[in-house]
C-alpha cells in the first residue's frame, strides 16, 4: 500500500494545567488517498483536538503525526507552516475570511504565502476557483457582503488555493441552513470523486456522515469505531 | 504588491483616525525637536562666532608653560636643591623679528606682534587698572576686530598725538574720560606718561571693554621700561577651527608658551559639551514619549487583529511575516511622522527667525537659529528606530500567538 498522506501513531494531546486535561488520547488514524472521512462524536468528545493536529496547528504531547510518512515532531513552527501552505487546506465551522479583503484576495492569500505563482497566475487561479463554486459573480465583494452559504465557499476556494491532496473542514456545514449545507457538502463530495482528493470533515450531521466513505467516531478523546460505510465496503461506484 | 505590505497597508488605512492621531505624536515631538536643536547650535555657534572675533585664533606669549629649571639644578640633577633665588629673566619673546618672520613662511592667517602690560590709568583722581596692549595699527585690523569696534576715533589717530590712547567704552565711563581728554597711565616700572585719547571702542565682550586700552608698540615698550620687547605674538588664521593644531607646531617649533582660542576657553567649550548631552536627552525623551503613540496603535491592531492573525497564522503564514506586517506598520507610522516633523521644524524655524526681539539696551536683534540637515537626520533616525522598536515588541508578541488557542476561543 502507498504511504498514507496523514498518519498518526498513539497521538495525545493533554493540555498543562492545574488539573490537565486529555483532549484526545491514543489515537491511531491512517489517511489514505482519496477518502471522504467523517469525523462524528458528541461534543466536547475532541474531533476539533484531533483536526487540529492533523493540520499541524497543535502538537500532540506524545505520540506522532506524520505527513506522506516524514514525521512532524521534530520540525519548528515554521516548517510546520509550510507543509500546511502546500499539503493540507483547513476550513473551519466559521469561515475566518480577512474582512478588509475581497473574496479573489482571500483566496489569494495562501498562494502569495507560498509563492510559487506570478500574481497574474494567482489571480487568474483564485477567481477559477471562486466560479466553479458558483461565485463568479461576488469576486470584488468583500466578506461581509456575502451571505453565510457564500462566505463558506470562499473559504473552501481558499483552503484549495495551493491545491493540497487533503483538505481538513470542521463542521464546514454547521452554521449552514440546509440548502447551503446540501451544497457545500456537494462540494467537498466532488473534490474527492472528481479531484481525488482526500476530505477529513468533522460533523454532527448524521445523515451526512452516512453519505461519506469512512467514519471515525469518537468518545472522550478516544477513537471508539472506525469504519468504511457499507456503500463503499460495497465497492459500489460514487 | 508585497503580501506583508499589502496586509499592513488595509491596518493602517481602516485606522486612519488613529493612524494620523500617531503620526502626529511623531511629528510633533520630531518638529519641535528639529527647532529646539536648531535654536541650541545655533545660539552655540553664534556664541563661538563672537568669541573667535573678539580674540586672537592663537596668542604666543613669553610666559613659560612650566617653571624654569633653575642653573643650579641644571648642575646637580639628582640632587634637589631647595631656598634658590631665581634667576631674574629677561622679559619678552627673544628675537621676536625673526620669530614672527618664521611664523608668517607657514601660517595659514596674520601674525601681529604686540607688547602687553598691566598697568594704571589715572583721570580726574580716578584710577582704573587695564591691560595696556601697544599694538602696530597697520597690522591690528588683519588679526582683531578693533577697528570695526571703534565707536569714536579711528586706529591710525593713534600717531597723530604722542601716547594717544584707545579705552574700552566702559573703562572709559569708569575714568569719566571723553575723547580728547589727557590721562596719565603708569605700569609696574613707576614710570608714568600721560597721553590723550583718541579713540573709544566696544567689542561687546565686557571683560574687554572695561580693562582694556591700545597704545603704540613704541609707547607700551616705553612704558615698560623695555626697548624692543615684544612678550605677545596674535594669530589670526583663515580657518578657526585649525587653531588647536597650529599651536601644537607653534609649540615644537620654538617652546613658546602658545594658547588656542579653544584651549584658553576650555571652560566654556566644555559647559557646551554638557549643552548639548542635556539637548540629546531631552530630544531623545521627545521622541520617546512620541513612540508610545506609535506602540499604542500597534499594540491596538494586534489586539483588535489577533483572530486575523491566528487565522494567517492557521493558512501557513510564518512567524516572521506576521512580525514584518506590524513592525512595517510602526515604520510607516514612524516614516510619515518623520516627513511631517521634518516640515515642522522647518516652519517653526522659519517662525522663529521671523521674530524681532526689542530690547531698550540693544539694537534689535533675531534669534541665531541654524537650519542644519543634519538635525533632521538625526531627529528623524531616531524617531523611525524608536517607531520600528515600538512595532517591534507588539509584533513579536502578534507573531509567537499560537493559533489553535484563539480558534478554540473563536469557536
Ligand atoms: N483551552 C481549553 N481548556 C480546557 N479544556 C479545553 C480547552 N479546549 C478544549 N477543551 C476541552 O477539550 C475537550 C475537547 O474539545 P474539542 O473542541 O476538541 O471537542 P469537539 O469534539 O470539537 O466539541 P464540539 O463538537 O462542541 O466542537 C472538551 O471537553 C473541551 O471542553
Ligand atoms: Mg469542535
Amino acid at each position: 500500500m502507498s504511504v498514507p498522506l496523514i498518519e498518526t501513531r498513539k497521538a495525545t494531546r493533554i493540555l498543562p494545567g492545574i488539573v490537565p486535561v486529555t483532549l484526545v488520547a491514543d489515537i491511531d488514524l491512517l489517511i489514505h488517498e482519496k477518502q471522504f472521512v467523517a469525523i462524528t462524536g458528541p461534543s466536547g468528545s475532541g474531533k476539533s483536538s484531533l483536526l487540529y493536529l492533523l493540520d499541524l496547528l497543535d502538537v500532540p504531547t506524545t505520540g506522532e503525526v506524520l505527513i506522506r510518512g516524514r514525521d512532524t515532531s521534530t520540525l519548528v513552527d515554521d516548517e510546520r507552516a509550510e507543509i500546511r501552505l502546500a499539503t493540507l487546506g483547513f476550513i473551519f465551522q466559521f469561515h475566518f475570511l480577512l474582512p478588509e479583503f475581497t473574496t479573489t484576495q482571500n483566496v489569494m492569500l495562501p498562494m502569495r504565502a507560498l509563492g510559487k505563482l506570478t500574481p497574474r497566475q494567482m489571480k487568474e487561479r483564485a477567481e477559477g476557483l471562486l466560479s466553479s463554486l458558483g461565485l463568479e459573480d461576488h469576486l470584488a465583494k468583500r466578506p461581509d457582503q456575502l451571505s453565510g452559504g457564500q462566505r463558506q465557499r470562499v473559504a473552501v476556494a481558499r483552503a484549495l488555493a495551493n491545491d493540497p491532496p487533503v483538505i481538513l473542514a470542521d463542521e464546514p456545514t454547521g452554521s449552514l441552513d440546509s440548502k447551503s449545507s446540501e451544497q457545500v457538502f456537494q462540494i467537498l463530495r466532488d473534490l474527492v470523486d472528481r479531484d481525488g482528493r482526500s476530505v477529513v470533515a468533522v460533523t454532527h450531521a448524521i445523515d451526512l456522515a452516512e453519505r461519506m466513505d469512512r467514519r471515525v467516531h469518537l468518545v472522550d478523546g478516544r477513537i471508539v469505531s472506525d469504519e468504511m460505510q457499507a456503500s463503499v465496503a460495497l465497492g459500489e461506484p460514487a | 504588491m508585497n503580501l506583508v505590505v499589502d496586509i499592513a497597508w488595509t491596518h493602517i488605512a481602516a485606522r486612519f483616525r488613529q493612524t494620523v492621531v500617531a503620526v502626529l505624536g511623531v511629528a510633533i515631538g520630531v518638529g519641535f525637536s528639529i527647532m529646539m536643536a536648531a535654536l541650541m547650535q545655533g545660539s552655540q555657534d553664534d556664541f563661538v562666532r563672537t568669541l573667535v572675533n573678539a580674540m586672537p585664533h592663537v596668542a604666543i606669549n613669553d610666559e613659560r608653560r612650566e617653571a624654569p629649571r633653575q642653573p643650579a639644578e641644571e648642575a646637580f640633577d639628582a640632587a634637589q636643591i631647595r631656598g634658590l633665588t631665581p634667576a631674574t629673566r629677561r622679559r619678552g619673546i627673544n628675537n621676536p623679528i625673526a620669530t614672527i618672520a618664521a611664523l608668517e613662511s607657514w601660517v595659514p592667517g596674520s601674525v601681529t606682534p604686540s607688547v602687553q602690560a598691566r598697568g594704571i590709568l589715572r583721570y580726574g583722581g580716578k584710577d582704573v587698572t587695564s591691560v595696556i596692549v601697544g599694538i602696530d595699527p597697520a597690522r591690528e585690523p588683519r588679526v582683531s576686530q578693533l577697528v570695526n569696534h571703534l565707536r569714536q576715533g579711528s586706529l591710525p589717530a593713534l600717531y597723530r598725538a604722542t601716547n594717544a590712547i584707545i579705552l574700552g567704552d566702559r573703562l572709559a565711563e569708569k575714568l569719566g574720560a571723553r575723547l580728547g581728554s589727557n590721562i596719565s597711565m603708569s605700569a609696574g616700572t613707576g614710570k608714568v606718561m600721560t597721553g590723550q585719547v583718541v579713540g573709544i571702542f566696544r567689542s561687546g565682550v565686557r571683560a574687554v571693554d572695561e580693562g582694556t586700552s591700545y597704545v603704540l608698540i613704541k609707547t607700551a615698550q616705553i612704558l615698560a621700561e623695555q626697548t624692543g620687547l615684544i612678550n605677545e605674538i596674535r594669530i589670526r588664521l583663515n580657518d578657526p577651527m585649525s587653531a588647536r593644531a597650529v599651536a601644537d607646531r607653534i609649540i615644537a617649533d620654538t617652546g613658546l608658551k602658545t594658547i588656542s582660542w579653544q584651549e584658553a576657553n576650555e571652560d566654556l567649550m566644555s559647559a557646551f559639551v554638557v549643552r548639548n548631552v542635556i539637548m540629546y536627552t531631552v530630544v531623545g525623551a521627545i521622541l520617546l514619549v512620541a513612540s508610545f503613540g506609535t506602540y499604542n496603535i500597534i499594540s491596538t491592531i494586534t489586539f483588535e487583529k489577533s483572530r486575523d492573525i491566528a487565522i494567517m497564522k492557521s493558512l501557513g503564514l510564518t512567524q516572521a511575516t506576521v512580525r514584518r506586517i506590524f513592525i512595517l506598520e510602526g515604520l510607516v507610522i514612524g516614516l510619515a511622522g518623520a516627513l511631517a516633523g521634518s516640515v515642522l521644524g522647518f516652519v517653526l524655524t522659519q517662525v522663529m527667525l521671523s521674530i524681532e526681539i526689542r530690547t531698550g539696551f540693544t539694537d534689535a536683534t533675531r534669534l541665531p537659529l541654524i537650519v542644519a540637515p543634519l538635525h533632521y537626520v538625526i531627529a528623524g533616525g531616531i524617531a523611525l528606530a524608536s517607531s520600528a522598536i515600538a512595532g517591534f515588541f507588539p509584533a513579536r508578541k502578534a507573531a509567537r500567538v499560537h493559533p489553535v488557542e484563539i480558534i478554540r476561543g473563536a469557536t
